[in-house]
This record gives structure tokens, sequence and C-alpha cells, in this order.
């Protein structure tokens, strides 16, 4: 069976700026699979190239068995895209711009009434078709997006951070939409996120950090490979704790979101030990099993909202000196 | 009582099947009916957007009422003494400003492609299977038709200008004004393609809007102009859409062939004619340059 995603030595380049820098991965039909990376990290443009709205600096990819760059319309073809911010007509109303859809991908006539029917209750839409997208709420739109991507039946469809911006309880209820999808439809989805609760919701995730892929199985494997707890301490005295960690313990700790952060082995024995014998004052304490955020540290040495804070003036610069198209 | 049951349950089961089954989709490959109909649909878009946005209709047709009956009935006085005995100076100035009816519509329905950019609706257009000629050519009818139609409801005041609803003249204006409408919205859709920001488009175009209508002998007669505005004159593409109307204008006027000719001049090149329907082919030519520009550049991948 040929997989629904294969990349090979992609690279993509932004003038000076390597927004790609080589990364090779295979999706397989049916599987769900995930990019996580802080923003800026390259995971919109490898969405964009897969997309065939970027073409790659170097390297091939190959979207459901067909090269992006040569066969750009059959790729097309077999595609479904929700991108990050809304591409709605907000004054056509939702089956307007299904209609729309339709017309623009040669959805055959008769098949559009009942498939219309099909995705407009799949994601609770169908007695709110005749209203103006403008009415709708975000999460309305998000989810009129992912019907219409799902419209002419595509064989992969791509969620670019298919979350983002939207409240917490809407971001669940997007879940549970597309886990609904992943049961009834014969479908490849291929996500980017930078929530890692969201990633665990995919089959399989690439970690991508500085345009590179630094790590790549399944949520589960990734979480066993670290095999250690996080501890993270609150003290009076940060830099102080650090040196006593080091000095009494032989353990590297470091500063995360504001709280001295370590791994051990076994996180609820190594607590009292801490307590007795540390020398600076601890006002909190907590100790988490590993996490895809570990994942993430172990990998790049950082948390995730770490890196968003020192990409920001690149993702900036990006975005400036090459406006959306 | 069991039978019921198990219709009910056999009208479950159905229902079930209905919302599990996907609804095979097969989009077929790409041709050239395919692309028309996204022209069509693109082109539709346009309409029903108009239809919604009756505010803009409106506000698109006080212009040109205002240069028609403010400016022109204020310049009358004192333009009737260099005008024949028995025209109206509205008269006069009706054909330009009808062209000018259209101008504004025609370059802002070219503007909503800057705002699908800005809305993101634009990817939707550019990522689909179609050629991208497909999508630029839907605009330009679209924009084509709104501006037409907007130039019809001005073409209905034609008696107030005392312009005659001669349907021959009238079929000739309505001609004119798609041909018009079209290049138009070829050069904004041209435009839009490379500024992508709406205000810079909005400036932009200001700063050519008016001196196109200026330069267009819309406002006055095209002969015995000093050399600089004579050359500006026959630069300016709108010029070649005002002649035929005004030509046509005053075909239908019953006034000397005397005054016809000092009010209706022939635009000349060095002294030579320009026939009615050459002026009309520079028009339609520039129109298919400027969508040809605006394929080529909606083309481009990043």
């Amino acid at each position: 069976m040929t997989p629904a995603i294969s990349v090979s030595e992609l690279t993509k380049k932004y003038g000076e700026i390597e927004a790609v820098r080589g990364i090779d991965f295979e999706v397989a039909a049916g599987e769900t699979f995930g990019f996580l990376g802080p923003n800026g990290a390259g995971k919109s443009t490898t969405i964009k190239i897969l997309c065939t709205l970027a073409d790659p600096t170097s390297g091939t990819a190959r979207v459901a068995g067909h090269d992006v760059v040569r066969e750009r319309d059959t790729v097309r073809r077999n595609i479904g895209l929700v991108f990050q911010d809304t591409t709605l007509d907000s004054y056509l109303t939702g089956e307007q711009n299904l209609r729309f859809h339709a017309d623009l991908y040669g959805v055959p006539k008769a098949a559009f009434a009942p498939r219309l029917r099909q995705v407009l209750e799949m994601v609770g839409l169908w007695d709110r078709r005749g209203s103006a997208v403008s009415t709708y709420s975000g999460g309305m739109q998000r989810r009129l997006e992912i019907a219409r991507g799902l419209l002419h039946a595509p064989r992969v469809l791509f969620l670019d951070e298919p979350t983002v911006g939207l409240d917490p309880q809407t971001r669940v209820s997007i879940w549970e939409y597309i886990n609904e999808l992943k049961k009834r439809e014969d479908i490849t989805i291929f996500l980017t996120t930078h929530y890692m609760d969201e990633a665990e919701n995919c089959d399989r995730i690439a970690i991508i950090d500085h345009g590179k892929i630094v790590a790549r199985d399944t949520p589960e494997a990734l979480k066993a490979s670290i095999g250690k707890d996080r501890v993270q301490i609150s003290t009076a005295d940060d830099q102080a704790a650090i040196r006593a960690l080091r000095e009494v313990f032989g353990i590297e700790a470091g500063l995360h979101e504001g709280l001295v952060t370590f791994s051990v082995e076994s996180g609820e024995h190594f607590v009292p030990q801490l307590f007795a014998r540390m020398p600076v004052a601890i006002k909190s304490v907590s100790v988490s099993r590993p996490s895809l955020d570990d994942v993430f540290m172990s990998y790049t040495g950082k948390t995730i909202r770490d890196a968003e804070a020192t990409i920001g003036d690149r993702n900036r610069m990006i975005a400036t000196r090459f406006g959306r198209r | 009582m069991a039978v019921q049951d198990t219709a009910a349950q056999d009208a479950l089961e159905a229902e079930e099947r209905h919302l599990t089954e996907i609804i095979r989709v097969a989009v077929p490959e790409r041709s050239i009916r395919a692309d028309l109909r996204a022209v069509s649909i693109v082109w539709r878009r346009e309409l029903i957007r108009f239809r919604t946005d009756r505010l803009r209709a409106v506000t698109s047709l006080v212009q040109p009422v205002l240069f028609l009956f403010v400016l022109g009935t204020g310049l009358s006085r004192l333009a009737s003494r260099g005008l024949p005995v028995g025209v109206d100076f509205r008269t006069f100035i009706y054909p330009g400003v009808l062209a000018m009816s259209v101008l504004f519509t025609a370059i802002f329905s070219a503007a909503s492609i800057v705002w699908d950019r800005e809305f993101g609706f634009l990817r939707e257009m550019l990522v689909a299977p179609v050629r991208r000629w497909a999508i630029v050519v839907g605009k330009c009818l679209g924009g084509a038709t709104v501006a037409t139609f907007q130039g019809l409801i001005f073409l209905a005041l034609a008696g107030v200008a005392h312009v005659p609803y001669n349907p021959v003249l009238l079929l000739t204006l309505v001609g004119e004004l798609i041909l018009l409408s079209f290049t138009l919205t070829a050069f904004g859709v041209m435009m839009a393609a490379r500024i992508k920001q709406i205000q810079a488009f909005m400036a932009l175009t200001q700063l050519f809007i008016l001196p196109l209508f200026f330069l267009s002998g819309a406002l006055y007669p095209l002969n015995g102009l000093p050399v600089w505005l004579t050359v500006l004159t026959r630069i300016d593409p709108l010029t070649y859409a005002v002649y035929p109307m005004r030509h046509a204008v005053f075909e239908h006027l019953s006034i000397s062939p005397l005054a016809r000719q000092a009010l209706s001049p022939s635009v000349t090149w060095f002294g030579w004619p320009v026939p009615v329907g050459l002026s009309l082919a520079i028009v339609a030519a520039m129109g298919l340059m400027m969508l040809a520009i605006a394929i080529a550049e909606f083309r481009k991948t990043e």
C-alpha cells in the first residue's frame, strides 16, 4: 500500500532563512499523524509544501502517491485543507460556502446534496446551513471548515493548527468531531499543533524544532523513552536551589517557566529526600509523569513555551518579509 | 406490535447506515468543463455578494449623480456660452459620467480580491484543483457584470440629461459599458494581484482614478487643447472608451453636423482621426493584456 504522505530530504529557504532544514517522514494510509513544535518551527511551511502552495527548495514530497511539484493538480484533488486562519466567505451562508467549494473541486452535482448533508450533520451544522457565516461562532466556523475540507472526500485531510485561537471547551469539542470523523471516513489526517495535549490524539507524532525533526514515534513510545518523572519546585532562591541540587544530589536542574525543573527516576521517592537534605526553603513542589512536554524538552533542551518565546522574533521576520499569499 | 418494532428497527438501521456510509465523491480529472464550472461559481459569488450589499450599489451611484446634476447644473450656465443652442451641458458630460459610473464599481469589485486575501478566502480558491486563469477570469467577469449593472442604473437616468431613449443608442451604450467594465475590472484585478494590503490598494486606485477620469475628455471636448494636455489625453486609456460613448450619444441628437463636430470630435493621432472601431479595439486589447498579466501574476507559487 502506498503511503499517504512520504517526504524525503525536504528543505525550504526563504531568502537566507531556512524554514525547513532537511526532513524525512512517512505517513501510512489511515493514520493520524501529528507535527508537534513551537510556532515558527517549520510546521506551516511543511504543510504549505505538502498542499502545493509552496515549492520546496530541495527534496521531494509525495501526497496520495503523487509528487507535489510535478503532479500538483492530482495532489490537490486528493487533499482537504483546514488552515490556521479562517478561509470562509463570511458574507455567504454555510451552504453557499460549501457549494462554492463543490464547484471548484468538481464534485458531481448528483453527489453534492447527500454529501452536503452528511458532512454538515457530522459537524452539527445542518440546522445552521442557511445562516451567513458571519453569524457563526469561532468554533462553528472551524467546524464548517472541517466539513468543507471533507466535502470532496479527500484521501488526506490537512489540519493546520485546527484549534488555535479557540477557547478550551471549544477545543475539546473540535477534537470530538475530529475523532468522530476518523471513525466514519476512510481518511488519513495530517495535523500540526503546538498543544501537547492535542498531540496525544495522534497515532504517531513527529517533533519538529528549528526546521528539523528531532523525534518521531507514537506518543506512548516517546513518553516511555524518557522514563523519568519531572519535578518542578518553587523556592526562595532559585539559583541557590540549582546549585544545591548539583552539589547535594548531583542533578542538573534548569529554570523553566519560572520554576526549578529537573528529571528523576522516581519522583515520589525523591521528594522526601529533597525536603530532608535541601538547604534552600521550598515553597511548593510538583511531580509529573512524563508528558509530551518532557519529551519535547528532552529532545530540544527547552519547554515548548520557552521555544516560542525565543522563536517569536524569527517568525515575525519571516511574516513581514514574506507576506501571506 | 412485534411487527411494528421490527419496522422501527429497520428504519433506525437504515438511518444509521445513512450516517456511517461515506458518500463516494469521485473528483473528476481536470478538464475544460471543470475550469468553466469554476469560472461560473467565482462569477456567481460576485453577484451574490453584490445582491447582499445594497448599500454599495447606492453609494457607488452618489458620485456620478453628483457630477451630472450638481457639477453639471452648476457649470451649465457658464458653459452654455460655448455650447450651440439646444445642447445642454449635462447632455455633453453625460457619456463621460456614464463611464465614470462604472469606473468606481469595477475597480472596487477588484478590491474584493485584496479583501479575500486579507480574510483568507483567496487561499480557498488558490488551492483548488482548477487552473488559475479560471479564477481570475471569473473574478473579472463578476466585477464586470456588477459594474455594468451599476452603469445600467445610471443609464436609466439618461432622459434627465436630455439623452433620448433610443433603442439602438441604448444597446450601443450597454455594449460599450460591458467592454469598459471588463477592462477596468481587469485593471483592478491586475493591481490586486500585486498589492497585498487593502489600504495600499485604495490609496493607489484613488491616485489613478481621478487622473484617468479628468484626462479622458469626460468633461471637455478633446480638440484645441494645449499640446501637453493633448498628449496626456491620448495616453489615457479611458479616452478610448469615453469617445465611442459620446460619439454614440451625439449620433442620436438632432443637432447640426457642425455642432456635432465641435462637441464630439474624433480622437486624433497626429491629425489622423481614430475610428470608433479601433478605439473600442484598443479598450478590448488593454483589457485582455491586463487580464493576461493578472493571470501570470496569480500563477506564481512561493
